[in-house]
């Protein structure tokens, strides 16, 4: 039996979907729980009561108003294939947290049974059925961290996993020594306004020579009206260390824009491996293009020497992406990775793909971009892959696919590529295609109903990106296409 | 097994087919000859279901249901299959998971239990092997990368997994050359069986030699213009077509 195909994909057709009828966005509810929400608006006192209400020290609410001044020098990117109106930064509210975790729970059983019912509803296993999966979640609801489990397991491996907001108490060396070491407070617009009033998020430390003892998996997700939420994750692989770390979105339905500008640093140390795994399915909006999630997200990783960085993506949410999670790869023989699945439909835009920015010698890059468009999206793939002038013997190789479903929407790529050493080889291959009449009939013919049929196909189109992922993130990946692309076939 | 009465369609708005009959009973092997152009693809196209492929009138019956109301892929569950002339390919989606899906759906309708994984596998397995394609096939993507031959050789293989009660070949002998045609008509005998029929569609009498048909038919401009037993495919290949289209049509 060992050479049955992957069981994910074995699996999948047997997942019952689907009908034509449109599903309405699954995880599209709102959860009654009271929130401490601050008013709208942002200024210096904004900031400082955020840094206030968690008890920061001095050092860290002065390094929020250094970047929020920052900030109000600089003007939002236009430069990405996106149309949308811009959020309105003063109508904001830039605090939330449920207020029955003003004290803060010691134990999943102090958690208010409304905020596990949630869980439970987007099917995330946060009780026994976690150390069946062998999965530690750092669980984030709206802007204040729940629950964390295992941290004893974790602990006894000597693996620091707590919200951040923690580890600035806990660990104020660590944080001091390497927040915002890879993504400057003033690096770009989003960055800048997440350095200022982040809310909370994950911050993980891995000790020399220590592989992770399982996989860390944190959870968003957005729950009040007119917030914006600003995540901030750091981890720090130290030497020869190895961690999997998995992000999952959702959100429940809302007719406002909602803006999420989360900030992700990675920082692997020589010979350690960091591999992250995202799968994003933020609310797209409705058939019509209304509502759904802004998601500017800044991503970036350093790899030392010998170090690895992966980067997994899966994103099927959001009205807007702008997402580009990149590799420095600062020491010699550092190897990025990005493999990624962007999926558009309806009215739903994408601007994504990723930075290869080689400095050491012999560092190597794989990018491997797979982008689906259905319904009236766009979709675009944003690559640059720039060899330094010491990036001897460096290597990329770029595979673009794009994949079209129907004939209203938009697939574009644009790969930028800088070589500034002659030794120094990029490799840029892209294709385009289409589901095409012939291959559905095929599949009808042999009884396999239309929607079933493109999912296949699309998934089969996604399996080098899937086969990246772990596996229980695989079979959820296959599950969201399908039903993000319900009734994009008529 | 099945009727087709005064069957016309269209493509494009293009009259192809011009009142059709036939009457296919349980067993029996119908093969359908004619010129190029005289609508044997568009037969089997319409007979399963393909769109753009206008049915103007007429009813096609099988097994008491009539088919011209169903989809294609309904149409498939209850035991229609179109071996293609052309397969196409599909990147990715591999072979095994492609018949899982197909023979899941199939049998689903027809109110038979799932195959579990184990024994799913060893019957494609079995079968892949009786259509002489090494076992690799069964991972790689659907038709991806494969010759002429090894497609057909693929459509013999997925008949095989979701025994159909109608087969209908379209061309199969186009672009196979002689072992890869035995191997396929070895197949299609295996398959013969009191309770399944077929239609084989050819231009040349040459598939005839390996798959015995137990009646001849010669369609021409839409029509069937003549109808005999196996002799007459080696009259059509001895005089042409020209005398059926010029005489009696």
């Amino acid at each position: 039996m060992n050479d049955v195909v992957n069981p994910a994909a074995a699996e999948l057709p047997n997942q019952e979907i689907h009908q034509q009828i449109r599903k309405e966005y699954a995880a599209g509810f709102i959860s009654e729980i009271e929130s401490d929400t601050l008013p709208p608006g942002l200024n210096e006192d904004v900031v400082r009561f955020i840094s206030a209400k968690k008890g920061e020290p001095e050092w860290m609410t002065e390094w929020r108003l250094k970047a929020y001044r920052a900030w109000l020098e600089m003007v939002e990117p236009d430069w990405a294939h996106l149309r949308y109106e811009k959020p309105d930064f003063q109508a904001l509210s830039y605090y939330s947290a449920p207020k029955s975790m003003a004290d803060g729970p010691k134990s999943l059983d102090e958690v208010d049974p409304k905020l596990l019912e949630t869980y439970d509803k987007l099917g995330i296993p946060l009780h026994e059925q976690l150390a069946l999966a062998g999965v530690a979640v750092d669980a984030v609801f709206d802007s204040v961290s729940v629950a964390t489990t295992f941290r004893d397991k974790l602990a006894e491996a000597g693996v620091i996993f707590m919200p951040i907001s923690e580890a600035v108490h806990k660990h104020p060396e660590l944080v001091k020594k390497y927040l915002g070491t890879v993504v400057p407070q003033r690096d770009n617009f989003y960055a800048a306004l997440n350095s200022a009033v982040f809310s909370d998020g994950s911050f993980v430390y891995i000790p020399k020579g220590t592989r992770c003892p399982m996989e860390l998996s944190t959870y968003f997700r957005i729950n009040e009206a007119k917030t914006g939420q600003f995540e901030r994750t750091l981890i720090i692989c130290d030497e020869g260390a190895y961690v999997s770390y998995l992000e999952g979105c959702t959100a429940p339905m809302r007719d406002e824009n909602q803006l999420h500008a989360a900030v992700v640093e990675l920082i692997a140390l020589d010979d350690a491996e960091i591999k992250y795994s995202t799968v994003q399915n933020w609310y797209p909006g409705d058939e019509e293009g209304k509502g759904g999630i802004y998601n500017f997200v800044t991503k970036r990783a350093v790899a030392h020497t010998n170090a690895k960085i992966s980067w997994t993506q899966v994103e099927t949410g959001s009205a807007v992406t702008w997402k580009y999670p990149s590799c420095i790869l600062k020491g010699d023989n550092a190897v990025g990775e990005f493999y990624s699945v962007a999926l558009t439909n309806n009215y739903q835009q994408a601007d994504t793909g990723t930075k290869m920015i080689h400095l050491g010698k012999n560092t190597r890059s794989t990018i491997i971009s797979k982008g689906i468009s259905a319904g009236k999206s766009q979709n675009a793939y944003r690559g640059l892959v720039r060899m330094n002038p010491n990036a001897e013997g460096a290597r990329n190789y770029t595979q673009c696919d794009s994949l079209l479903i129907g004939d209203q929407c938009g697939a574009h790529t644009f790969p930028y590529i800088e070589s500034r050493h002659p030794s120094a080889v990029v490799e840029h291959e892209a294709t385009t295609s289409t589901v095409s009449d012939d291959q559905l009939f095929l599949c009808r013919q042999r009884g396999i109903d239309t929607e079933k049929a493109v999912s296949m196909i699309v998934n089969g189109f996604c399996k080098e990106v899937f086969k990246e992922l772990p596996m229980e993130f695989a079979v959820e990946a296959g599950k969201l296409l399908e039903i993000s692309l319900e009734g994009s076939v008529g | 097994m099945i009727s087709i009465k005064n069957l016309h369609a269209k493509v494009e708005d293009k009259p192809i087919l011009k009142g059709l009959n036939l009457d296919i009973k349980p067993g029996e092997v119908h093969a359908i000859m004619g010129p190029n152009g005289a609508g044997k693809s568009t037969l089997g196209n319409v007979l399963a279901g393909r769109d753009g492929y206008e049915v103007t009138e007429g009813s096609v019956v099988m097994n008491g249901k009539e088919m011209l109301e169903l989809e294609a892929e309904e149409r498939a569950r209850e035991g229609l299959f179109l071996a293609f002339q052309y397969p196409v390919e599909i990147p990715g989606v591999s072979n095994l998971e492609f018949l899982k899906a197909s023979v899941d759906a199939v049998r689903e309708h027809q109110g038979k239990p799932a195959l579990d994984s184990v024994n799913f596998l060893k019957t494609a397995r079995e079968k892949i092997k009786s259509v002489n394609l090494d076992q690799s096939f069964l991972k790689r993507g659907v038709n991806e990368g494969f010759s002429g031959g090894e497609k057909k050789r693929n459509e013999l293989m997925q008949m095989m997994m979701l025994e159909p009660q109608l087969c209908i070949l379209d061309e199969t002998d186009s672009g196979l050359d002689i072992d890869a045609l035995q191997v396929v008509a070895n197949g299609v005998n295996a398959m013969r069986d009191p309770n399944r029929s077929f239609i084989v569609v050819t231009h040349y009498q040459r598939l005839l030699d390996y798959i015995v048909p137990d009646y001849v038919h010669v369609l021409a401009d839409g029509k069937i213009v003549k109808s005999g037993g196996k002799e007459l495919a080696l009259e059509l290949e001895e005089k042409g077509y020209g005398w059926l289209e010029n005489g009696e049509a």
